[in-house]
């Protein structure tokens, strides 16, 4: 009787904070039709918002994934690091867990914006950081940095030093180690880290939004055009915007499924 | 040491710039905005933060979060519970939705409450109706909270569950303790690590959300204006100096929120 | 390879966990590393290896200074306590591992690995992976892989601690006898003193970082340097006031002399069963536990209680039964020194001349 009262509440849960919203979003992008949905989603400044998304995407889950896998292996095996000094990197790793992405874009400002010593020195040399691409990446990097190192940590951990010692005394070095022995190991967590990456990237909005102006057809992205549309009133092209990245999530979210199911298995 | 990193000349040039990107990164901007906060002085600092309308609106997303943490707690030990307890047609589709908040843009999810609770929404003209305002009002930043933070919970007391021995509990039966009896002073106790720091994550998640209130908040000053809409609307103002102060205000509370959570964990990881 | 090692240290902080070790071994040999766990065996096995670097000594590989050799150049095997074999790779590819990092043409390897396949008896588990192995299978695998580059000196770390107990005893045998054909340099971990004994020619003893005794098992079991090994190899009671035996009395003058009994020194019979009567003492039966090939007799002599065995042959024992008990010898020490002493009675009091 319990039993399914519990149920009957999870599912009226699901439904109304989830699954409805879902559908509203594909409902809502077809409002005007289907003419209305490919107007909303081909105008010029979608199309470059896409793009720009796409290009952020990109860079920074390639970036997140070397550095992130990486530190994630001098933060479990290095010795040259003391005891304490990797307690302490180890925490500073999930700070950004806790800056809200506003802040985290506030920051990349007031260190590389056009009025700091660094931004104008930058600036000079031709280099535009903040209002620009490179200010974006740094700000998605900054937060997505967590996810893949706090994704392979947990495997290095598990798997122990032992089999890249063994390989070690077998006469293989480094890179062979890492590529025979360790890489089968992490390899499943390394993919879910990239679609967690890839997620958060594809999603980010505040850091963004605060690093890019939101200039349209310049640095704007996907998520800041659906602000955009939104605060003008333009709701059915927001939806459009809006239904292609939550395809891509829900996507994302099957592949969230099925790296997790390997990682258990393997 | 591993002989993986050993010998080798570059070795060192490539351990620093891990560690140099590292420090860049993440320490370099957190530094640089404590600085920035203060870099006036006192006075300054003091006066940004002292500012009605900036404690407000940190008062309030406190406020906030605190009730969508709440509510939160209470969804999420029952969800937790039904996905791992009981099998059910759906069940594994309902897990596999849990995530669905991390993956979907934050902007997206404002856009979707916007949309179903939104004033010429069935939700939203129905509760006009009745007198309730839900966007532009408080409801709709306690949804959107809710919306983001949703899997905190779920996915901190899930794996407690699943480890969790059942002779435990049916230890418990055969003492004698009741069904209710044995879920407080058995299976709570296992999961309430796992329900504080999933609050924890969630509320820490809920003071710093920005892209799913900003659009459902209506943003009035002193009313529906949230910390990180504040400090967005002062960097538009180019009054980053005081952005910069409300920052510092509200990364001091996340940052002790964090450390306690790896307190939390710490110790579980201890026992 | 002969191998040699001077004024090993090593510390971890603040831990000093070895301490001035040295030693040499011969080429050929079959070393145990045994002392309690945590004494710093495993540690001074991995320096070795290089897997771990001295705080300061020489380890000296064939005349050569080693220290700073990586483990990749020194031309070691290692066989881990839980094997460490590569999950994801078959049994194949685990033995073949060292022979591809050399850049083997692949006949050579074939031809290598199916050679210790054959020889470690793992023939048709080629193509299994690790977790489809027995604990005993998969020892075989950890050792036909470290041997599959022709390294010329086998380190083993703990290699039956995984192993049940009951085929622990074959693979031991299987194990020496296999190091006996490779005719490698072998040096193993252990902290069980029956293994090391029936396994190794020559037993280092390791406690809390230091050696204390290097030599063959018998000597060892003979003549104990310190109170250490005497007490660690073998069974034995302790006797803090040896003023209580007779025959003792040298020992018993030196302040702070205690006594080390192992059971088989010990003697004991019905009245009138021995026959240097003025050598025994009287004790009485305490406790008879029956061990299936012997009698295990705890005895109280005095308020001294004493372990020793007794063959089923003789007349059986009861609990209470006065007892004569002799005891041949005893391993003395005290803070300064420590000896072995023979019972000074035992030596007929009247002897005759001829």
């Amino acid at each position: 009787m319990m039993r399914r009262l519990w149920i009957t509440l999870t599912y009226i849960v699901f439904g109304l904070l989830l699954i409805v919203p879902l559908i509203k979003i594909f409902t809502g992008s077809w409002a005007d039709g289907w003419s209305g949905f490919i107007e909303g989603i081909t105008r010029p400044q979608s199309l470059h918002a896409l793009m720009m998304t796409g290009i952020i995407v990109v860079v920074v889950t390639a970036l997140n994934t070397i550095f992130g896998i990486m530190l994630a292996m001098y933060l479990v095996r290095a010795e040259w690091i003391g005891k304490r000094i990797k307690r302490l990197l180890n925490s500073l790793v999930d700070l950004p867990f806790a800056v809200s992405p506003v802040i985290g874009g506030l920051m990349i400002v007031l260190i590389l914006g056009p009025n700091t010593i660094i931004g104008t020195m930058f600036e000079d040399a031709g280099f535009k950081i903040v209002y620009a691409l490179p200010g974006m990446i740094l700000a998605t990097l900054f937060v997505t940095f967590p996810l893949m190192v706090r994704e392979v940590m947990p495997v290095l951990q598990e798997i122990g030093a032992q089999q890249e010692e063994a390989a070690s005394t077998l006469g293989a070095y480094s890179w062979y180690t890492f590529w025979k022995v360790t890489w089968p190991s992490i390899r499943w967590g390394v993919i879910y880290g990239v679609v967690l990456t890839v997620a958060r990237s594809l999603g980010e909005f505040g850091a963004v939004l605060v690093v890019s102006g939101n200039i349209m057809n310049k640095t704007q992205t996907a998520t800041t055009l659906v602000y955009q549309d939104v605060e003008n009133f333009n709701v059915v092209a927001a939806n459009g915007v809006a239904l292609v990245l939550a395809a891509f999530s829900v996507g994302l979210l099957l592949l969230m499924e099925w790296a997790k199911k390997r990682k258990e298995v393997h | 040491m591993n002989a993986m990193f050993r010998g080798k000349g570059w070795s060192f040039g490539f351990r620093s710039a891990i560690m140099l990107y590292f420090i860049i990164l993440i320490v370099l901007p957190i530094v640089g905005i404590y600085t920035q906060s203060f870099s006036l002085g006192w006075t300054p600092f003091w006066e940004s933060v002292s500012d009605p309308l900036a404690w407000k609106a940190v008062l309030l997303t406190v406020r906030l979060a605190v009730i969508a943490t709440l509510l939160n707690v209470f969804l999420g030990t029952m969800i937790g519970w039904v996905l791992i307890r009981y099998r059910f047609p759906g069940r594994r589709f309902l897990n596999s939705l849990v995530d669905l908040p991390f993956a979907l843009p934050t902007a997206v999810g404002g856009l979707m409450i916007l949309l179903l609770l939104g004033p010429n929404s069935f939700v939203g003209g129905l509760a006009e109706k009745i007198g309730i305002e839900i966007v532009f009002h408080e409801p709709a930043i306690i949804v959107a909270m809710l919306f983001v933070t949703f899997p905190f919970v779920i996915r901190a007391i899930q794996p407690l569950l699943e480890e969790m021995d059942k002779s435990e509990e049916e230890a418990a039966y055969t003492l004698g303790a009741s069904r209710v009896k044995t879920f407080f002073s058995v299976i709570f106790p296992t999961m309430l690590p796992g329900i504080l720091s999933g609050a924890m994550l969630a509320f820490s998640r809920g003071i710093a959300e920005f892209g799913a209130v900003v659009l459902v908040a209506g943003n009035i000053p002193g009313k529906t204006l949230i910390a990180s809409v504040y400090i967005f609307g002062e960097i538009e103002s180019s009054n980053p100096q005081g952005a910069a102060a409300v920052s510092v205000m509200l990364l001091t509370l996340s940052f002790l929120i964090l450390w306690t959570v790896n307190l939390i964990q710490g110790r579980r990881g201890g026992q | 390879m002969h191998i040699e090692v001077r004024n090993l240290n090593k510390n971890f902080g603040d831990f000093h966990a070895v301490k001035d070790v040295s030693f040499e071994i011969e080429k050929g040999h079959l070393i145990g590393l045994l002392g309690p766990s945590g004494g710093g065996k495993t540690s001074i096995l991995r320096m070795l290896a290089g897997l771990e670097s001295p705080s300061s000594g020489d380890i000296i590989f064939h005349g050569k200074r080693v220290n700073d050799l990586p483990p990749q150049e020194r031309g070691i095997g290692f066989v881990f306590q839980n094997y460490a074999l590569f999950k994801h790779m078959t049994v194949y590819d685990n033995i073949a591992f060292g022979l591809k990092v050399k850049k083997q043409s692949k006949e050579q390897i074939r031809e290598r690995v199916m050679y210790l396949v054959e020889l470690t008896g793992l023939k048709g588990f080629e193509h299994r992976y690790a977790h489809q192995l027995s604990g005993g299978q998969r020892q075989r695998v950890a050792f036909a892989r470290a041997l599959a580059p022709e390294p010329q000196l086998l380190l083993l770390d703990e290699p039956f601690a995984a192993i049940d107990a009951k085929i622990r005893t074959e693979l031991r045998t299987w194990l020496k006898e296999m190091i006996e054909r490779v005719g490698i340099t072998s040096i193993f971990v252990t902290h069980d003193q029956e293994e090391a004994i029936e396994v190794a020619d020559e037993i280092m003893i390791i406690s809390k970082g230091k050696l204390e005794q290097k030599g063959s098992p018998w000597d060892i079991y003979k003549n104990p340097e310190t109170p250490f090994v005497a007490s660690f190899i073998g069974e034995s009671t302790i006797v803090d006031d040896i003023s209580q035996l007779i025959g003792f009395e040298d020992g018993a003058s030196r302040p702070g002399t205690k006594a080390l009994i192992r059971p088989e020194y010990i003697e004991i019979g019905k009245p009138g069963e021995i026959k240097l009567a003025s050598a025994t003492l009287p004790g009485k039966v305490k406790h008879l536990h029956f061990r299936g090939s012997e009698w295990m007799v705890e005895l109280l002599v005095g308020d001294t209680k004493l372990i020793t065995y007794r063959s089923l042959e003789k007349d059986v024992l009861h609990p209470g039964d006065e007892v004569s008990v002799l005891v041949h010898r005893a391993y003395l020490f005290n803070d300064n020194d420590s000896w072995i002493a023979e019972n000074t009675l035992k030596v007929d009091p009247m002897p005759i001349h001829i």
